[in-house]
């Protein structure tokens, strides 16, 4: 059948509502957004065409918000193969491999139905990165929850857990890394970012961008339902009393589909059939056939009775916006149709010729032969809406200085309440439920490194991998806490052994339309890019989730950064367990005592002040390439980056994951009171246990690195001279005790 | 020794186990699609771990009326060897290859994570490189893998020896500590009248390298070659 191509209306499909100003507005285009997409079409859109409009401009898939800021973020580097703008970041790592990730927020979804929300989160990030060639080879996730005494919060916890545990496990993909936070600002609007790592041969990569007029448009995977329609504009929108009566807005996933269908893409990849190819996520249809057209400069004629369908009585409109999962869009190279068809019926999977490229820039929507939609692609592309909205930088605030803040009058009760509060306490709760052991190439497991570390399969390279953001550091000056970010996923995979190489960010803040919100996002941004590019850590892929507000209530902003490095023999990479009595723990980096949003500050005085820990950068890099060198000389049993309550927790954890006691003291000649000295959130700051501190020390002295002795291992007790005094298993009972309490107690 | 790895749609850890024999015998197993319903003569027959028709039905119902697996109980009457890991023993246990049947998690929660298992015996082609009351340490990653059979069962099961291995603590000691998912006499794998399948639960063929979770379960797969070869 040849559709003809015209500018005439097309035809109104029976019962089709009148487009109304207020129909306008629930589809989330604003009044001048509105008169773009009329000049654009030069008459008044169906409903399809609204919807199709009213998806493609949502901030989820346009943004417009934030465009204009993602564009300082360094993106290139000699080993970047593929920066944003693709369904995932490609990175070359050697021997003909590249890696392929990125991070992706369901934010959203996720708090109105947890299970399914963070499941189709972890369905999709994994689309994203197979759709490109590769096979995934790790997940990670980074969750952050309301405060634990919220009456949402263990239901959530317990939900988000279950989903990404059931989808990832099914699919056989070993989830091995991330972060879990609680904090009352994200009561009301959880954060769930769930990121996938995977490898493909560099000649093996495949894109969105259409090409060949004439060539056959292929849908395969589930059948399109009605679920998730409007799911990209519900995720565009601050939540309110009424958020949970949009739970039929939030998709269900069916990771056994999605499991066939990695096998089958992964099968036609190896043959020569494909073009292009998209998985449908967000904005489903429409985003994915846009996408690849317009990627291609060319149009596409897509018949929408052809697609399989789960329900009967589906109309154009629901079939353009559905959120189905397990979906995938196909270029076909002319005449492979058959071939492909076989791999998919093979795989018990839905097959289906929808459409044809064309040479119009059009997209023609089909409907039993008529018309019903006929949209030119390159306007709503180029005359897209980006807003430059208007933004309030948050000032810096004054330092904290540690004589303001008191020291603990019980130094064991201390750090036992530090280990054992919400942001600290194991989260091993979580990670037992995940599989992160299938494939059998993890080298280094959940908590026992600051950086997953999973080998390559068919080698001796491993790959670290991590997820960090400190949203109290970024709340408190955007900048700071940008750097933060940036800073220390790259220190966490520094202190593997491995070498950073790049970044995936996932931005979730609040509603952009505030400037002190989009002050917050700016600032991020700033920080972020200055960090990347001191530490040469371009940014691959992204994601950007706003509108996190409830009731006029924003979350914590919260650029939460996924990073990955490379480290040539995987036996090289050490983890953080100390292991050995006998061994010199030597601090590295520069200790000040910065107890400003510490995380002693807030737990143990109850307070959320002062200015974030600085970045500098050029240290940040210089003590990172050091560990690194010490690393890859063999001189280092176990290593620690700093973070989160300081060298004694840091400490605390290097002995309970290993079970060995350590006994330190503070260095003569420090005029830093122990507190400070001890819970100071300083950064750029490594432990390292080796067996000869003094080779490292002279090393550390020629390189110009701040390095001290601390002490040594060995014993049962972590001991600090004259002030702690506790045995490991009440440190571990503490740290371990908490999350399982927490969630099997009932209200 | 030559082993065929049966796959179904949603079987994941077929690659694992098809890493583990290669390791150990340098050579690839033959991999079988579950449509397929003749495959070539084998040594061994894998039933691997995964999430075999994405454990809709109870788990490893489905499967278990694969056209395969006629072949499979076939060549399993024959005293062909049946090695069936997690998802594969929840497969053997519904086409009664093995005894018993596997529920939910005592706790109804995934659980993945190493564990400790005492060995049985040694008196079997896939642990006569162990000595019984041996402990190793491999890995578990399962939501239904809480053991159990009925009291006769039980009783011909521990009278026969074809107890395989028990879930125990680091130091051998059989009790609740050590026990993941609530199994019945903390049973971890099993073993027909002949000794001749064998159905658990842990993963060994994750626990096959020193980098990678350690090295306690290569002795099954060398063992197994030993026996076969």
């Amino acid at each position: 059948m040849t559709i003809a191509v015209e500018k005439n209306p097309p035809v109104k499909l029976p019962n089709e509502p009148q487009i109304t100003p207020q129909v306008v507005a629930e589809h989330g285009l604003a009044p001048d957004e509105y008169e773009r997409l009329l000049r654009i079409m030069g008459r008044d859109p169906t409903m399809v065409e609204l919807g199709i409009f009213s998806a493609m401009w949502s901030e989820h898939c346009s943004y417009k918000s934030s465009k204009v800021w993602l564009r300082k973020l360094p993106t290139q580097a000699p080993w970047v193969i593929q920066g944003p703008g693709e369904n995932a970041g490609v990175i070359d790592i050697g021997d003909g491999q590249a890696a392929i990730f990125k991070m992706e927020s369901h934010n959203h979804p996720s708090y109105i139905e947890p299970y399914q929300g963070a499941a189709t989160g972890v369905g999709g990030i994994l689309r994203d990165v197979f759709t490109m060639g590769a096979r995934p080879i790790a997940n990670l996730n980074a969750l952050r929850f309301g405060e634990p005494s919220h009456p949402k919060t263990r239901h959530l916890v317990s939900g988000v857990v279950a989903g990404i545990g059931g989808y990832g496990n099914c699919m056989g993909i070993p989830t091995v890394g991330g972060e879990t936070n609680f904090h009352a600002a994200y009561n009301g609007n959880i954060l769930v970012n769930a990121m996938t790592v995977g490898i493909a041969p560099t000649d093996r990569i495949f894109y969105a961008a259409a090409a060949g007029v004439g060539n056959p448009l292929v849908y395969v995977g589930s059948k399109t339902g009605r679920d998730g329609i409007h799911g990209a504009s519900m995720a565009s929108a601050e939540f309110d009393q009424d958020s949970e009566s949009k739970r039929p807005t939030v998709q269900v996933g069916d990771p056994f589909t999605e499991k066939l269908l990695l096998e089958a893409c992964l099968e036609l990849m190896a043959t020569d059939a494909i073009v292009a190819i998209q998985d449908m996520g967000a904005a489903g249809l429409t985003s994915s056939s846009f996408e690849m057209a317009a990627k291609g400069g060319l149009g596409v004629v897509v018949e929408l009775d052809k697609v399989p369908m789960r329900e009967t009585g589906m109309n154009p409109y629901e079939l353009m916006l559905s959120e189905s999962q397990e979906r995938m869009l196909i270029v076909l190279k002319p005449g492979r149709e058959e071939l492909a068809r076989r791999i998919f019926e093979k795989w018990e999977l839905d097959f289906a010729v929808i459409g044809r490229l064309t040479d119009t820039e059009r997209m023609v929507l089909s409907w039993h032969g008529d018309v019903v939609g006929n949209i030119p692609i390159p306007p709503l592309v180029t005359e897209a809406p980006v807003y430059e909205r208007p933004w309030t930088l948050t000032e810096l605030p004054a330092a904290l200085d540690a004589a303001q803040v008191p020291a603990p009058k019980d130094w064991n009760a201390s750090l036992l309440a530090l280990m054992s509060c919400p942001d600290l306490a194991s989260k091993a709760w979580i990670w037992h439920q995940y599989d992160h052991l299938i494939m059998g190439n993890t080298a280094i497991r959940p908590q026992d490194g600051d950086a997953a570390v999973v080998r390559v399969p068919g080698g001796h390279k491993g790959l670290a991998m991590t997820s960090d953001c400190t949203p109290r550091y970024v709340q408190a000056h955007p900048e700071t806490g940008g750097r933060q970010a940036v800073a220390e996923a790259w220190r966490n995979i520094t202190a593997t052994g491995a070498r950073p190489l790049a970044v995936t960010d996932n931005m979730n803040f609040g509603n952009p339309q505030k400037p002190e919100i989009m002050g917050q996002f700016a600032g991020a941004i700033v920080g972020m890019a200055e960090a990347c590019k001191a530490l040469d850590f371009p940014v691959v892929s992204g994601n950007v989730s706003l509108y996190n507000e409830t009731e006029g209530k924003p979350i914590l902003p919260t650029p939460t950064i996924g990073a990955v490095g490379v480290i040539d023999d995987i036996g090289k990479a050490v983890g953080s367990r100390l292991t050995q009595a006998g061994l010199a723990i030597v601090l590295v980096g520069e200790t000040k005592g910065w107890l400003g949003q510490s995380l002693y500050l807030r737990e143990l005085c109850g307070r959320e002040e002062g200015a974030p820990p600085p970045v500098d950068l050029a240290v940040e890099r210089r003590n990172g390439d050091f560990v690194r060198g010490q690393i890859a000389a063999g001189r280092v049993d176990a290593c620690h980056d700093l973070s989160d309550g300081g060298l004694l927790a840091g400490l605390a954890e290097m002995c309970i994951a290993g079970g060995t006691g350590v006994t330190v003291k503070q260095p003569a000649g420090t005029a830093i009171p122990s507190h400070a000295f001890l819970y100071g959130e300083d950064q750029g700051r490594y432990v390292i246990a080796c067996s000869s501190g003094d080779d490292v020390l002279a090393a550390a002295r020629a390189a110009g690195v701040p390095a001290v002795l601390l002490g040594y291992s060995g014993g049962p007790s972590l001991v600090v001279d004259g002030l702690v005094s506790l045995p490991l298993s009440a440190i571990k009972q503490a740290h371990e005790d908490w999350l399982p309490s927490y969630m099997n107690a009932t209200e | 020794m030559k082993a065929a790895v049966l796959v179904f749609p949603g079987s994941n850890r077929e690659g694992d186990v098809a890493q583990a024999i290669e390791l150990v015998t340098g050579r690839k197993p033959q991999m079988v699609w579950h449509g397929d319903g003749d495959f070539e003569k084998t040594d061994l027959i894998v039933l691997p771990g995964g999430f075999s028709y994405g454990d809709y039905l109870r788990c490893g119902a489905m499967a278990a009326q694969s056209p395969v697996m006629a072949e499979v109980k076939k060549r399993a009457a024959q005293g062909v060897p049946v090695l069936a890991i997690c998802n594969g023993f929840q497969i053997a246990a519904e086409a009664g290859l093995v005894p018993g049947v596997l529920m939910r998690n005592e706790k109804l929660k995934f659980v993945c994570g190493d564990v400790h298992l005492k060995v049985e015996t040694s008196q079997s082609l896939f642990t006569n490189r162990y000595q019984a009351g041996q402990v190793i340490k491999v890995p578990v990653a399962h939501a239904e893998g809480n053991y159990f059979a009925d009291a006769e069962t039980l009783k011909r099961l521990e009278d026969r020896g074809q107890v395989a291995f028990r879930y125990c603590a680091p130091d051998g000691t059989v009790d609740g500590s050590g026990n993941p998912n609530g199994s019945i006499e903390n049973i971890a794998g099993v073993f027909n009248d002949a000794k001749t399948v064998m159905g658990l639960m842990p993963h060994p063929e994750n626990a096959v390298e020193p980098l990678f979770g350690g090295c306690d379960g290569k002795a099954l797969f060398e063992g197994l070659v030993e026996a076969l070869s």
